[in-house]
């Protein structure tokens, strides 16, 4: 291993986490305030800085004066493990989501791993440690009913986000998220794949499949991220909070941004595998100067700021689901699609002239 | 035979509108505690799929996205720096005020007569005597203290009607903060300040006449 690796490795992760993500988190916390605000006829918070553009700082600090308040009866141990555990696999995930093409030559990604979507699914579902802990050792009824939820909503859907995904490496060939990227730069973005061979009618065929995958993991994405309207670890009306009932001060935050973290990393997983990453028509690759590989990094953070858009959106749209209603759709018919997909798409493939 | 729409023709010939009809049932069932079943909606293939609808929820929402955006809609004023005064009725009632006439004098009198009106008793008055060398001496009384109680206030403007001197108003001050209860007690000083000279048109203590 030398230097010059260990050197840009560590640039990179200081300058994706601190420079970039945690920022986001921070501001995708104000902009769902906004955008809720906004979709309801409302001013959203407007008062600290230009447009409230330093209410996060404000609400930072907020979230670290107030009183860290540890209930005597909670298992003390795992009260402090669980906001850690909530926070870390929304942020470990995006080290294997590429973020940007090539910068001076090194490639915008922080682990370019040949298993990239199993160490996401790997990781991704240890956020539900967080949570059932979180509900098991406050020692109280709704964040255990809260923690309850989450575990068996996340068993039925990652299923179902899972399977969502096999088509798009069927295609691809391999699971290193470089090379779906890569695939999609040659053969036109998996939503609309199509586009690199247009006259070929397979490849139109193709999109009937490629639009339900992306339809089943965009849901599933959803449930795995705890958001309206999957939201029911932590509904506020049922279960007066849900897991984070007894958490106060800058552990609840760590739970609150790890959901948007969550979110966040959820938005470039999605775009990685079905907009084509930091690919945007018409703009090359880092290769051809520096600028190139700053706009594609740009290019990549705004399409997982249009998905977070759509998540919020989503969020103050739609009201909760039962939970009967969210354990149907998750099993009886999600898995089904999801699975009949692989096999349409399998047929497909069979038929698809050079691939 | 025929009947109009939203009459029932009974076995024995008698019509009774529906409306009726059906209040009397509902009665009948609400009072022998029977249950009533309601029966679900039979859904359409196109409602059961659950997706037209979230189609048309998003674009309702987007919608009022779109329009708060590029200021289409009108929100509620900023309130610190836009404020309502200028657009308050002539008669808005806020806080009471006692007001002094051209010559100076405050024009109450101490007749208590709005403190036995006031509905929630807020305000307390302590009537002085005018010693009979002071130019207004036939006046008789003034209000040694004057304090009206902010929290107990509703507002009802009865001080204002029932005072035979035109001396309390209603004024447009809406904004009554404190610290402390003491805080929210309107003193004589302080009443006198909100209220100002009022020029009015009562003119009986004038010596003139």
């Amino acid at each position: 291993m030398d230097s010059f690796f260990i050197v840009t490795s560590l640039l990179k992760i200081v300058g994706i986490l601190f420079v970039v993500i945690l920022p986001m988190v921070s501001y995708s916390v104000y902009a769902e305030r906004r955008v809720s605000a906004f979709i309801q006829d409302r001013p959203g918070p407007n008062r600290v800085g230009p447009a409230g553009l330093l209410q996060p700082v404000a609400d930072m600090f907020k979230l670290l004066l107030k009183e860290d308040f540890t209930p005597r009866n909670v298992n003390t141990f795992y009260y402090w493990l669980a906001p850690c555990l909530a926070m870390m696999p929304a942020i470990i995930t995006i080290a294997v989501v590429p973020f940007g093409s090539t910068l001076f030559g090194v490639p915008m990604v922080i682990a370019d791993v040949n298993v990239g979507i199993l160490f996401v699914f790997a990781i991704a579902s240890l956020g539900v440690y967080g949570i059932v802990i979180a509900g098991w050792a406050s020692n109280s009824k709704y964040p255990f009913l809260g923690g309850i939820r989450s575990s068996s909503q996340m068993i039925s859907y990652e299923l179902s986000l899972g399977l969502a995904v096999i088509p798009v490496f069927l295609l691809v060939g391999n699971l290193r998220l470089t090379s779906v990227v890569q695939y999609q730069i040659e053969h036109g973005w998996f939503i609309a794949p199509f586009v690199g061979d247009w006259v070929n009618p397979w490849k139109w065929l193709l999109a009937i499949p490629m639009i339900i995958s992306f339809a089943v993991f965009m849901v599933a994405i959803f449930a795995e991220t705890n958001r309206l309207p999957f939201d029911l670890p932590e509904a506020e009306q049922e279960l007066a909070g849900g897991y984070h009932t007894e958490y106060s001060s800058m552990k609840f935050a760590l739970f609150f941004l790890g959901e948007y973290a969550a979110m966040i990393t959820g938005s470039a997983i999605i775009v990685t595998l079905f907009f084509g990453g930091w690919h945007f028509p018409g703009i090359p690759n880092g290769s051809h100067g520096w600028i190139f590989g700053v706009i594609n990094i740009a290019v990549f953070f705004a399409k997982i700021a249009a998905i977070i858009f759509v998540f919020m959106w989503v969020r103050w749209t739609l009201p909760r689901f039962r939970w009967d209603q969210l354990m149907r759709l998750g099993w009886l018919f999600f898995f089904e699609i999801a699975l009949v997909n692989i096999f349409i798409v399998a047929a497909i493939m069979a038929y698809l002239p050079g691939k | 035979m025929t009947t109009r729409e939203g009459e029932i023709v009974c076995a024995l010939g008698f019509v009774i509108r529906a409306s009726s009809f059906i209040r009397h049932w509902s009665l009948v069932i609400r009072h022998s505690n029977m249950a009533i079943t309601v029966r679900r909606p039979k859904l359409n293939w196109r409602e059961r799929m659950y997706l037209p609808a979230i189609v048309a929820g998003l674009a309702i929402t987007i919608k009022h996205f779109k329009n708060m955006l590029f200021g289409r809609t009108k929100v509620t004023m900023q309130y610190p720096e836009q404020k309502w005064d200028d657009s308050l009725p002539d008669h808005y009632r806020g806080a009471p005020a006692l007001v002094r006439d051209e010559d100076g004098r405050v024009r109450c009198v101490a007749c208590q007569l709005c403190e036995f009106i006031c509905p929630p008793r807020a305000i307390k008055i302590i009537p002085g005597e005018i010693p009979s060398i002071d130019r207004f001496a036939k006046v008789e009384k003034y209000p040694e203290e004057f304090d009206i109680d902010m929290i107990r206030c509703i507002f009802c403007g009865m001080c204002e009607e029932v005072c035979p001197e035109q001396a309390i108003f209603l004024r447009k001050d809406y904004v009554i903060t404190g610290f402390t209860r003491a805080d929210m007690i309107h003193h004589k000083k302080k009443l006198l300040e909100i209220g100002g000279v009022m020029h009015g048109v009562v003119l009986k203590w004038n010596e003139k006449k």
